[in-house]
């Protein structure tokens, strides 16, 4: 295999657990809030009145949705390689499309509700 | 059936093929590797199978047992048969040539894929070198040179049933053993060959290796190790 290859393979492996350590405290900090926000009952108005506007939390999504970006095609990757029998080209070329259908919706759903709230 | 006598399903044939059963006289202490023997020595001679040392040394013998990986020299009987039924398999992930013999030749070929023989830069008019038994990089070796190359290990181990260009535990675990061997001067060379999706990457951490091996061996911890080396060779841009 050539260097290069070995690099990239090293760098995605690393990345893949990197997004997976800042996914560890995004999920927590995510799931932590709603616990503790939704007492009498999950309405969109309360959500756009938490985040909606706020900077912090448009910033903190957007690390979340970016890492889940990285992390999940990259396990998709090796899924599919190690369970399909697509060649490995077009296995590449479909994580990357999974990552930015992720990302752009990701990132879309951030600004949406950081419009809809604040002054 | 009577408690003095073991069922055994053997499979006969190569890859096409099918199990054959024998009835074997139960003994006291009594291991696979003998119920095997016996049947090719007393009920069919024509039962291929491995062996060599007997005693745990040679890593001949390894089969699939009641459907998992094991030495047989050292696997008694009253150990692995419930309910006096052994059912004997050659070991998975190789290819089969004959009732319990399989063809090792890729296994072998991956351990010198990763680089797995020593390399030294000393002469016989060199003076020996000194390494301490305490040094910590001599007891990470120590702590995986006892492999006998059985293969139970590689027979078990998920990841090479999904990707056969995976090196596997053993020949990754014989890396690593030589990655902190100070005498050894391959150093990046091997870096580069145990690196990748099909090199140390390439583990889940399932640990079935650990599970299975005869020697209670860690390759996953080795492979770890190796994860490690292999990274911080890339980010100091030492594997181009």
């Amino acid at each position: 295999m050539s260097a290069s290859a070995l690099r990239i393979e090293t760098y995605l492996w690393l990345a893949q657990r990197v997004s997976a350590l800042i996914l560890v405290i995004c999920i927590t900090v995510h799931i932590a809030t709603m616990i503790i926000a939704v007492q009498g009952g999950l309405s969109s108005e309360e959500i756009i009145a938490r985040i909606g506007g706020s900077k912090i939390w448009l910033s903190f999504y957007l690390v979340f949705v970016s890492s889940v970006a990285v992390h999940a095609p990259i396990g998709l990757k090796s899924i599919m390689r190690e369970m399909s029998q697509i060649p490995t080209n077009r296995i590449d070329l479909l994580s990357i499309l999974f990552s930015l259908i992720i990302g752009v919706l990701g990132i879309r759903a951030a600004f949406g509700l950081y419009g809809l709230g604040g002054a | 059936m009577s408690n003095d006598l073991i069922n055994v399903s053997i499979w006969r044939g190569g890859e096409d093929g099918e199990y054959q059963t024998y009835q074997v006289p139960r003994l006291e202490s009594q291991t696979v590797l003998d119920v095997v023997t016996y049947i090719q020595r007393e009920l069919d001679p024509s039962l291929s199978y491995r062996f060599a040392c007997r005693v745990g040394v040679c890593g001949s013998c390894a089969m699939t047992v009641n459907g998992k990986a094991r030495w047989t020299c050292r696997t008694h009987v009253s150990k692995v048969a419930e309910g006096g039924q052994l059912t004997l398999d050659p070991l998975n992930s190789m290819p089969r040539v004959k009732d319990l013999v399989v063809d090792m030749e890729t296994f072998f070929n991956k351990w010198a894929d990763a680089k797995g023989s020593f390399k030294g830069d000393k002469t016989r008019d060199d003076a020996l070198a000194y390494i301490s038994p305490d040094d910590p990089k001599r007891k990470i070796s120590s702590a995986g040179i006892e492999c006998i190359g059985c293969g139970a290990c590689y027979a078990t181990c998920d990841v090479i049933k999904w990707n056969p260009d995976y090196l596997g535990p053993a020949a990754l675990n014989r890396a690593w053993t030589l990655v902190n061997d100070e005498r050894d001067v391959t150093g990046l060379e091997r870096l580069a060959a145990v690196a990748g999706d099909n090199g140390c990457l390439g583990c889940h951490s399932q640990q079935g290796c650990v599970e299975r091996c005869p020697k209670s061996l860690n390759p996953t911890g080795a492979i770890a190790g190796l994860k490690r080396e292999t990274i911080k060779a890339v980010l100091k841009g030492e594997l181009s």
